[in-house]
């Protein structure tokens, strides 16, 4: 520091330079500087040292603690219940572990939950009926999704908007509530088959409410906003110079689509194909109101089995059969998902 | 794509006249002075007034807004601890079991979390007797844990878009850690909690079945009630709520579209103000001495 | 700024004057600010900063340049605290900090994405760091205003960030590092967000306020152009270690390396073995080159050993006419001219294959250029501007 020009303030390069006004601030920093030293040894106190220790644990703890309680250990219970036997009372099954006498701990575990529904048709029906519902109406979803995510992916920047904020609405609506404007517009008098009728169309209303057509349009107007968000995002950020760059190749439009587009958007495909697939399998809602009576769904027969039969251990079954099911869907679901979120962090 | 823009667009429309016209029908209809769906009766807000009236309906709507406002706001916080920890802890032990816990609810049955819910109350009533009997309180807890996977994965969709050398820089300026996040993370993350709170929010005012399975015989919520009634049949009166809560929502969203819009309209003038006095006043050294 | 900042004398940052080799020797007087010991870091397997020792002096611009990947931004983050070294040790002004949190440490860092803080005013974030030591109110508005009109920011303190251009926001940012008076400040990237014309405006500026606050800085950058432009000293770094220390003219002129020759500047680099070691000469034969290079001063080498011979481009010189020496010079066809409005670059491709840059200056007008595609010309250098690298 001594002996660096002490002359005058001529710099090299015709950078002149004042060495009296230069050397004020950072004589000020020394200044602050040495403040700052001071600080460091006693400036903390208790409590910042308990919040640096434990700090962390805290964050980590609660919401940890919170899902332990409410999300993992409610899933053991359904598990040991399922093997647990029905019986009147409260609560209106058979413990699991049973202290005999002379201090024996006896596990009885009883399969004969699983094993009757595999020997009743109603639940195999039912489980295969529902993987059929979601799985027809994941595709009509694609079908109808994929066209709307790509012309407004397309779109002006401020139609964008507009379009994806009324592709988004509906989700903020009440979902019950527009199952139920189905019913007004399906039903014997409803309104398709009043306009058919007076049109001359058919002399006698055609069955649409409580049957498979209904049930396939409530599930595909519930779920089609989960269906098209996906979409849009994987589509919005194709660069569309792929496209020009196929078609100056080329490709005719609907080609570069199959071959460049489609397959691009895949991730968005399967996303959406997940939130719409994995939800419905388990749908009672809908089922149960615009799929009627018949509809067998295995969602309702959980709903059946636990609120009119009060048979919890069977409802036990039936929903760890049911997450069985669905456990492939639901890590394909989750591999994507992190694998959106480690490109996210990337970018 | 030459011709597929009628295409795209005529898909477009039936998407969203799928996605409309029941909505629509049903407001239309909340003003229709018949009892018959396909009636028009002529105009009328007498539908309105029943519902105004229906005791059950309201007090229901009251524990729903409850149950909402509790949940929610648990949620937000509970859901943003998840997400500092999901995107700013790196490893930590069990956080495979922690990411499985916290995503699973996005897309587990309602049905299966609202058996397994009850379950677990009906077990831990016995066995330490906590919680006594089934109301407002557990479909709170049972809201709680469903609503805080959303908000996480919005919540943490944030924190990914924001830049990590801001809390640095904070850090770098003499803000502890606990100080820098509570200065400057948190107030950045702010638009994020709003719309996890406001999901939350929805997402526990539109929750049927979870609430049916956890809810005690005093603790109705309004989808009960909804739903029982439109179970005996299509009432007016719930074209006249449907009509409510469909505003409702509409409102908020425009108006927080409309805001957000604003800001960037707002941020774009004054960028490009910017950039031209830039370009134009050079701002060549005249400070050197 | 305000009359009690111009008083005294003292020297601790007026740079100092003369030629850049001379700048160095007074430097060599001027205490160590920053001292870093054989520090490593490591993430995993992956080895960022590999046994790197260096010294800082105060006053300084200094500057790391390396490409990406090279560490370069890993060791600046170890100095701002925010990675610890897996070994080693930091020294700021005397103190060892290896431990210390950044924001226990006398130093402040400028980022390459500005880091300004959205929600806050341009004000509010230049006194960020000046409220977190409970400065007084009074003495936080004096120095933010000092800071804001030593950027010429002023007429904009109440703005937000994203209400200012590019330029204005790198400003705001340094005037927030600025702020508490560091002992160093750390600058990574600070100009790559901006465009090229107002990057090379701010090159200057920043070293004019470096000059007047006086306050060491060191830069991290990729440019080396932007390392030439602004900094007193540059250290190079490659895959985690520093290659060469030393001023923008030493690390041109006497690159220790041919990965320093090459990575500084353009360079003809010819493969040869020694041939001739005396103390006053060597002689070095190329397979590239028709005639033996001759250099007039030994280096310590064993005879035979391969070595490299390094020619910067301007130190060429073409003609048709060939030179009467033993030494030094060969023959080609011109394959390309690059006019370039200044300077032009002519392609040689030499007898042997090999292809030789060779770069004139424009001086005339008028002037119409003698030698064109297809020539034959002869390339010769002289001795002393042969630089000779081993490895």
């Amino acid at each position: 520091m001594s002996g660096a020009g002490e002359g005058p303030g001529h710099g090299l390069g015709g950078r002149p330079t004042t060495g009296a006004r230069t050397r004020s601030i950072a004589e000020a920093a020394w200044a602050a500087a040495g403040r700052d030293g001071e600080r460091n040894g006693h400036g903390r106190t208790r409590l910042q040292w308990l919040m640096a220790r434990f700090g962390r644990g805290t964050v980590i703890g609660i919401p940890y603690i919170w899902l332990l309680l409410f999300f993992l250990l409610p899933f053991l219970i359904v598990l040991k219940i399922s093997f647990a036997e029905f019986r009147i009372g409260l609560p209106p099954y058979t413990p699991l572990l049973e202290w005999i006498e002379g201090g024996y701990l006896q596990i009885k575990l009883a399969f004969g939950n699983f094993l009757f529904l595999l020997d009743d048709p109603l639940y195999v029906v039912a489980y295969l009926n529902s993987l059929k519902v979601a799985l027809v109406s994941t595709l009509i979803a694609l079908l109808i999704g994929y066209p709307m995510a790509y012309a407004i992916a397309r779109a002006s920047p401020t139609w964008r908007a507009v379009y994806l904020l009324l592709v988004i609405l509906p989700f903020w609506t009440s979902f019950l509530i527009r199952v139920y404007a189905w019913i007004g517009i399906l039903k014997n008098n409803g309104l398709i088959n009043n306009a058919l009728i007076s049109l001359g169309l058919i002399d006698s209303p055609l069955p649409l409410l409580n049957t498979e057509v209904s049930l396939y349009i409530g599930i595909v107007y519930s779920y089609l906003p989960f269906m098209v968000l996906p979409l849009y995002a994987t589509l919005e950020k194709m660069d569309i110079a792929l496209i020009e760059a196929a078609a100056d190749l080329g490709c005719r439009p609907f080609k570069a689509f199959l071959t460049v587009t489609l397959p691009l958007s895949m991730p968005g495909i399967v996303a959406g194909s997940m939130l719409v697939f994995i939800p419905a399998v388990g749908e009672f809602v809908i089922p149960d109101l615009l799929g009627g009576a018949g509809t067998l769904m295995i969602g309702k027969v959980l709903w059946s089995e636990f609120f009119n039969n009060r048979d919890w251990p069977v409802a036990s079954a039936v929903a760890i059969a049911m997450l069985i099911f669905l456990v492939i869907p639901i890590v394909v679901f989750q591999y994507y998902q992190h694998k959106h979120a480690e490109r996210a962090e990337e970018s | 794509m030459k011709r597929s823009p009628v295409f795209l667009y005529a898909m477009l429309a039936f998407g969203f006249a799928f996605l409309y016209v029941p909505i629509l029908l049903l407001i239309l209809y909340s003003f229709n002075e018949s009892r018959l769906v396909t009636v028009w009766g002529g105009f009328s807000l007498k539908w309105y007034a029943e519902l105004f009236r229906n005791e059950q309906m309201l007090n229901a709507a009251l524990v729903s807004l409850r149950v909402a406002v509790t949940s929610a706001t648990i949620a937000t916080v509970l859901g943003t601890l998840s997400a500092l920890m999901m995107g700013r802890f790196g490893r930590f032990r069990g956080r495979l079991l922690f990411t499985g816990m916290i995503t699973a609810p996005l897309v587990m049955p309602e049905v299966i979390t609202g058996l397994s819910l009850l379950l677990l109350f009906v077990s831990l009533e016995t066995v330490i007797g906590w919680p006594a009997g089934r109301g407002i309180d557990t479909i709170t807890i049972a809201h709680t844990t469903f609503c805080m996977a959303y908000v996480n994965v919005v919540v943490q969709s944030r924190l990914v878009g924001l830049d990590r050398s801001v809390e640095e820089a904070a850090m770098d300026l003499g803000a502890r850690p606990l100080k820098a996040f509570l200065v400057i993370t948190l107030p950045m993350l702010a638009p994020a909690l709003v719309s996890g709170w406001l999901l939350s929010f929805t997402l526990s005012l539109d929750d049927l079945v979870i609430a049916s399975f956890v809810a005690g015989p005093a603790s109705t919520t309004l989808p009960m009630v909804v739903f029982s009634s439109v179970r005996l049949g299509v009432t007016p009166e719930i074209n006249a709520l449907a009509t409510l809560l469909v505003l409702l929502a509409t409102a908020t969203i425009l108006i927080a579209a409309g805001f957000m819009w604003r800001q960037e309209r707002e941020r774009e003038r004054v960028a490009t103000k910017a950039l031209k006095t830039e370009r134009g006043g050079s701002h060549t050294s005249s400070s050197r001495p | 700024m305000t009359d009690t900042l111009v008083q005294g004398t003292h020297s601790a940052s007026s740079r100092p004057e003369g030629s850049r080799p001379g700048a160095v020797l007074r430097r060599a007087e001027a205490r160590p600010i920053i001292e870093i010991q054989d520090v490593v870091k490591t993430f995993g397997d992956f080895v960022a900063v590999d046994q790197v020792s260096l010294t800082i002096r105060e006053g300084e611009l200094f500057a790391l340049l390396g490409g990406s990947g090279c560490g370069k931004t890993t060791l600046l983050r170890m100095l701002a605290g925010f990675e610890r070294p897996t070994a080693g040790r930091i020294l700021i002004g005397g103190q060892d900090m290896t431990q210390v949190p950044p924001y226990d440490r006398p130093v402040n860092m400028m980022f390459q994405s500005y880091a300004l803080f959205p929600h806050m005013s341009v004000e509010a974030n230049v006194a960020f760091g000046l409220r977190q030591d409970s400065l007084p109110k009074a003495e936080i508005r004096d120095r933010v205003r000092q800071m804001l009109d030593l950027v010429q920011l002023g007429p904009f303190a109440k703005r937000k960030p994203h209400h200012l251009s590019g330029g204005q926001r790198q400003r705001v940012a340094l005037a927030r590092s600025l702020a508490k008076h560091p002992k160093v400040l750390l600058l990574d990237e600070p100009l790559a967000a901006l465009d090229k014309k107002l990057r090379e405006q701010t090159q200057l500026e920043l070293v004019g306020i470096q000059e007047r606050v006086g306050t060491t800085f060191v830069v991290v950058t990729h440019d080396q152009e932007e390392a030439m432009t602004m900094a007193d000293r540059v250290a190079i770094m490659d895959s985690g270690r520093i290659i060469q220390v030393d001023t923008p003219h030493a690390l041109y002129e006497y690159p220790n390396t041919r990965y320093v020759a090459e990575f500084f500047g353009t360079v003809n680099m010819f493969q040869g073995q020694l041939i001739e070691d005396e103390p006053d000469h060597i002689l070095i034969r190329s397979d590239a080159l028709a005639n033996p290079v001759y250099v007039g001063h030994g280096i310590s080498a064993r005879g035979g050993a391969t070595v490299w011979v390094a020619l910067r481009p301007e130190k060429l010189a073409i003609s048709r006419v060939q030179p009467d020496s033993p030494h030094n010079w060969d023959q080609g066809i011109v394959e390309d001219i690059v006019y370039l409005g200044g300077i032009s670059t002519y392609h040689i491709r030499l007898d042997s294959g090999a292809l030789a840059r060779v770069t004139t200056q424009n001086l005339e007008r008028m002037a119409e250029p003698d030698i064109t595609w297809d020539d034959r010309v002869f390339v010769s250098w002289r001795h002393d501007n042969t630089v000779v690298v081993t490895g």
